[in-house]
This record gives structure tokens, C-alpha cells and sequence, in this order.
């Protein structure tokens, strides 16, 4: 490499050298490798543990170049609570999709948010079932077909779709919420900007934050990596608006 | 230290603190309530973590989390919470991560009573939770014994990095007594935790799971813990005999609050030259299973009568144990009835074939 030669692409710091398991055009690389980016600029790699879910994101620990829990499906946030608190000078995040954090383990982010614990939260929202191979999931949007609702996801039967950042909008506690998608290169960058954000108000000691990133699934959605992008932007984008929901410096005003 | 009259459940709660375990994460549930009412005050006196869950699942799952910090935690709950418990338990034995857990047991099933029972020994004793498991069960029966061996559980949950629980009937957890607390609570060395969570820093990042896909490794991991279990029961069965000599014709086999009852029972047939000795275990997992033995075949021993709080689950255990050598008895009262001292005398005598005495 000559003197006149920069990189400027490498592998975060934060990743480890690992091919991941996920299917082509699955966006959890992506959002791996911003999660990894944010850790990397704040400089917080060495105090730094994940929690990681049960769902496709089960094995994330391989994958981050930081300490990392398991937690049983849906806990992770009970599990954030218990390691932050004893150790507050450390740097927690839990990284979860749409099953895991808002089916199974609704209750344990909802007071994890409520009682303002300074972790954060990666949600990945897909709207399916990935693991498991395509079931309905509390994302999963109305008539949209799965393996469980194979007629399209009927709302007299299952309700509507949870708008997950909205629920927690309604708590008085300051926190951090936005949503932001990955399906184009200007939402990825949206969505860099809104992991920092999230992870200085924890280091700041701030607040508890959530970024709800609106993710694909091409294997169980039965599209090609490219029509999901635009499948998600048809359907998905219209019913879950992106946007910061709560920011504590605003609600100072 | 002097002496001091206490509840069971603050009792077990100071102890907690003189091991050291200054983190704790509870919910509310009789009748266990007074060691976090307890602990709200005394724990911002030193310093620890104090926090009240949503349920019994988060806070299994919090103590989960807060212990591979390598630091001493605890909870403390009641039959139907310990239930919402296993999951978590059964994570963190497969993680290998040490905590303390009290049961002050209530009657069940489901939401059953609130009252003193020792229904829980099967769920403590053979797993709980899903998966090839075992946790060290220690069942005290008085407030000193629930003292020492609330500070012995920190202890063994170090050295085995294996969840211990002690298990206490609401009888353990609202009955005052004095006890005495060591001035500093001094233990055996234990291993370093280079095991815990501390940030990858100038090392490879650590991951704590319970997580093996690959069949081997899983397999690789339980004979690992069955490994474990095993030298747990080699170095750690403890019970304790009373007034066991050669002149029983008649030996009694309980644990906790109810041994205790036994033990009054046995003091009075004494006075009636009725010889009868008692075996209690104290870990209840690992079983004294040898001690036992041993105790029933003696050739002085004629009747066995095993008494508990609950229809018969130590029982099990001890019909496993004898092996059909001898014939066995059982009396249990459940469902937060404590049988009387005058019961078991009854029981005693009914057994040895002699009248009761009416009462005058």
C-alpha cells in the first residue's frame, strides 16, 4: 500500500472474522456490522456486553467482538437489567427481533423501559417468524401470509400489529425511541446515526433507548432480497412511520 | 455477637449481607415478603443493589444476569414464584452461574395456601426445570440453622458455580427466634471467577450461554455437570442425628420445621421409655443416601416412619435409598397443616403397637 492509499472500508473492531449463518439478503448483517460501527466511534468495544435473544440472532455472540450473555427467549432485557445494574460503568445492549421482544418478552421490556434502565435495545423488526421458518408474529401485517396464518394474518382473530415505539411512547419515564429501516443505503445511514445516538445516551448515563429498525426476511416472506426491499417500503413503511418517537433533550423544551 | 431476636425471613436476609451478597432482586409473595421489605432498608445501608422485579421470571432472569458479573446475588420467594423461577434456574445450571435462591415454601399446587409445607421437595430436589440438572438443596430447621446455611449457600454456589437453594417452610420465614451472626463471616478459599463478565479487554470477549447446537458438545456439557453433581455428592451430604442409639426400636426420618416437631415428639416418648431416634437430612440434594442406609438396617431398628409436610416426596427418596430392605411408614399433613408433636407421638405408638394414652 502506498503513503497516497487509504482504507476506507474494514471490518469494525467490534466484529469478529466470522461468515454469519444467516440467509442471502437477511439485513442482520447489516444491522450487526452498524451495531459493531456505533461500539467502534464511541470507543467502548472493551466494556461492552450484548445480550442475545432466542430467534434467528440467537448466536449474535459469535459474531461481536465483545462479551456477550444468552438469554432465554424474550428475557434479555431482565438479564440487561440485572448485569447494569451491578455494573454501571459498563456498556449494555440487547439485541432482539419482533418475537422475542414484543411476543414472549413484552413484559420485561416494557418495565425494563419503565424503570428508565440504561441499556439499549436493537429491535429488529421483520415482522415474521424467522427461526422457527415463517410463523406470524405480533409485527406480522394484516393479511400478510405465514405458516400460522396462512390466510393472511386476520385481525377479528389476532388483533392488530403492535407498534412497538409507540406502546413505550405512552410511558412517563425519558427515553430514547426511534425507528428507522434498512431497506435503502439512506435509511442504513439513518439508521448509523440513530445506534450512536443510542449508545451515547447510555454512556451519558441518560436514559434507557430503543431503536426499532424495520428489517427483511426473504427467506420466510417467500421474495428475492431485492423485491423485500420494496416490499417493505409498500407495506411495511406505511403502517410503522419512521421517526424519532422520545428524545429526552426535546422533551426538555 | 450477642444474641438477637429475629424473623426468620430478616434473619436469612441479614445473612445474605454477612456473606457478602450485597445484590438482591425480589417480588412480593407471602410468605417470603419481609426479606425484601427488609432488604429495601438495609440494602442502601451497604451500598448493594436493591430492586423489585415485575415477576418472578424477570427477577430469576435478572439475578441471572447480574451474577455473571461474578459478584454475590441472590432472591428470595414462595412455592408458586419459585415455579415461574425454573426457567431461569434451568439456564443458569446449564451456564454454570452461581446464585442463592430461598424458597419459603407455601402449599400448593397452583396457588394452593399460604401456609407452612414442604411440597416443593421434588421440583428443589430433581431439577425443576427442563433438562439434565441438579442444584444443592439445604433445608434448615431453625432460624440459627437458616443463618448458617443461608451463608453457607453463597459459599457453594462459588465453589460449584452451580445455583444452591435453600428451602424453608413458612414456619422457617415468620418464626422469631434469637440467633447470633458472626462478626465477619469467614470461609474457605474459593477459586478466582475468571469466569465473569468484565468487558473483552486485553482478552478474547467471554460468552455465558447454555446454547450447544452441536449434539456433542451438549452431551460434552451435562456429563461435565453430572461430573459436578457428583463430587457435590461426595463432599457435601450433611444431616444431622438425634438421640439415635441402640435401644431405638423405632427411627424417624425428617427434615426442616418438621424434624424439629419430631424432635419434641421423640423428648416425650423418652419420658415414656418409648426409644425412638431421628435422622434429618440437611442437604436435601445431594441426599444423604449412604447415612441413611446405614441408619435403617441397624438391626435395632424395627419400624422406619418417614414424616413430612407434604403427601410423601422425601419418601421417594428414601424408598430409593432402603431399597426394600426394610419395610417403610409414612405420615405427612399438607396443605399448610403442621402436624402436632402429639401426632407423631400417635403415629409412634400406633406403629409399636401401645395404647394412647387418652388425654385426662
Amino acid at each position: 500500500m502506498s503513503s497516497e492509499d487509504k482504507t476506507i472500508f474494514t471490518r469494525p473492531e467490534a466484529m469478529t472474522d466470522v461468515i454469519t449463518h444467516y440467509c442471502p439478503g437477511c439485513t442482520h448483517g447489516v444491522i450487526h456490522r452498524l451495531v459493531a460501527e456505533a461500539i467502534d466511534s464511541l470507543g467502548v468495544r472493551e466494556i461492552t456486553v450484548g445480550v442475545a435473544p432466542v430467534g434467528c440472532s440467537v448466536l449474535a455472540y459469535n459474531y461481536f467482538n465483545t462479551d456477550f450473555l444468552e438469554a432465554p427467549h424474550g428475557r434479555a432485557p431482565a438479564l440487561a437489567t440485572g448485569f447494569k445494574r451491578l455494573r454501571p460503568d459498563m456498556i449494555v445492549f440487547t439485541y432482539q427481533g419482533d418475537g422475542d421482544l414484543i411476543s414472549i418478552g413484552m413484559s420485561e421490556i416494557v418495565h425494563a423501559a419503565n424503570r428508565g434502565e440504561k441499556f439499549t435495545t436493537i429491535f429488529v423488526n421483520n415482522a415474521i417468524y424467522g427461526m422457527t421458518g415463517g410463523q406470524m408474529a405480533p409485527t406480522t401485517l394484516q393479511g400478510q401470509i405465514t405458516t400460522t396464518c396462512p390466510a393472511g394474518r386476520d385481525l377479528e382473530n389476532t388483533g392488530y400489529p403492535i407498534k412497538m415505539v409507540e406502546l413505550l411512547s405512552g410511558l412517563m419515564t425519558p427515553m430514547y425511541l426511534e425507528r428507522v429501516s434498512v431497506h435503502s443505503p439512506q435509511h442504513i445511514i439513518k439508521t448509523k446515526r440513530a445506534i450512536k445516538r443510542a449508545f451515547e445516551y447510555q454512556i451519558e448515563n441518560t436514559c434507557f433507548s430503543l431503536i426499532e429498525i424495520l428489517s427483511t426476511c426473504p427467506t420466510n416472506w417467500g421474495r428475492t432480497p431485492e423485491e423485500s426491499t420494496v416490499w417493505l417500503e409498500e407495506n411495511m413503511l406505511p403502517y410503522y412511520p419512521l421517526g424519532c418517537f422520545r428524545e429526552p433533550e426535546k422533551e426538555k423544551d | 455477637m450477642a444474641k438477637v431476636l429475629m424473623k426468620g425471613n430478616e434473619a436469612i436476609a441479614e445473612a445474605a449481607l454477612k456473606a457478602g451478597a450485597n445484590n438482591y432482586f425480589c417480588y412480593p409473595i407471602t410468605p417470603q415478603t419481609e426479606v425484601a421489605e427488609y432488604l429495601a432498608k438495609r440494602m442502601p445501608e451497604v451500598g448493594g443493589v436493591f430492586l423489585q422485579g415485575e415477576s418472578e421470571l424477570a427477577v430469576a432472569n435478572m439475578i441471572f444476569g447480574a451474577s455473571t458479573t461474578g459478584k454475590r446475588v441472590f432472591t428470595t420467594s414462595s412455592s408458586p414464584g419459585i415455579s415461574l423461577m425454573q426457567e431461569a434456574i434451568s439456564y443458569m445450571a446449564g451456564a454454570q452461574l452461581p446464585v442463592v435462591i430461598v424458597n419459603i415454601m407455601r402449599g400448593g399446587p397452583g396457588l394452593g395456601g399460604i401456609l407452612p409445607a414442604q411440597s416443593d421437595y421434588f421440583q428443589a430436589t430433581k431439577g425443576g426445570g427442563h433438562g439434565d440438572y441438579r442444584i444443592l438443596v439445604l433445608a434448615p430447621s431453625t432460624i440459627q440453622e437458616a443463618v448458617d446455611l443461608m451463608m453457607l449457600s453463597f459459599h457453594l454456589a462459588d465453589k460449584y458455580r452451580n445455583p444452591v437453594m435453600m428451602i424453608g417452610d413458612g414456619m422457617i420465614g415468620q418464626m422469631m427466634e434469637p440467633v447470633e451472626f458472626p462478626k465477619h463471616y469467614e470461609e474457605p478459599e474459593l477459586p478466582p471467577k475468571d469466569w465473569a463478565i468484565t468487558g473483552a479487554k486485553n482478552r478474547k470477549p467471554f460468552v455465558i450461554k447454555s446454547l450447544f447446537l452441536d449434539p456433542q458438545a451438549l452431551e460434552d456439557n451435562s456429563w461435565l455437570l453430572h461430573a459436578k453433581y457428583q463430587e457435590m455428592k461426595k463432599n457435601e451430604v450433611r444431616f444431622e442425628n438425634y438421640k439415635i442409639n441402640d435401644d431405638n426400636q423405632t427411627l424417624l426420618i425428617a427434615y426442616g420445621t418438621m424434624a424439629r416437631i419430631c424432635q419434641t415428639a421423640i423428648d416425650r416418648l423418652e419420658d415414656e421409655n418409648i426409644s425412638v431416634g431421628l435422622f434429618r437430612p440437611i442437604t436435601l440434594f445431594p441426599f444423604p443416601e449412604k447415612q441413611i442406609y446405614n441408619e435403617v438396617i441397624k438391626k435395632n431398628i424395627k419400624n422406619i416412619l418417614v414424616v413430612e409436610m407434604s403427601t410423601g416426596q422425601m419418601f421417594e427418596d428414601v424408598e430409593r435409598v432402603v431399597r426394600g430392605k426394610k419395610k417403610l411408614i409414612f405420615y405427612g399433613r399438607t396443605g399448610g397443616i403442621v402436624p402436632s408433636p402429639e401426632e407423631v407421638i400417635e403415629q409412634v405408638k400406633k406403629i409399636i403397637g401401645k395404647k394412647i394414652k387418652k388425654k385426662a
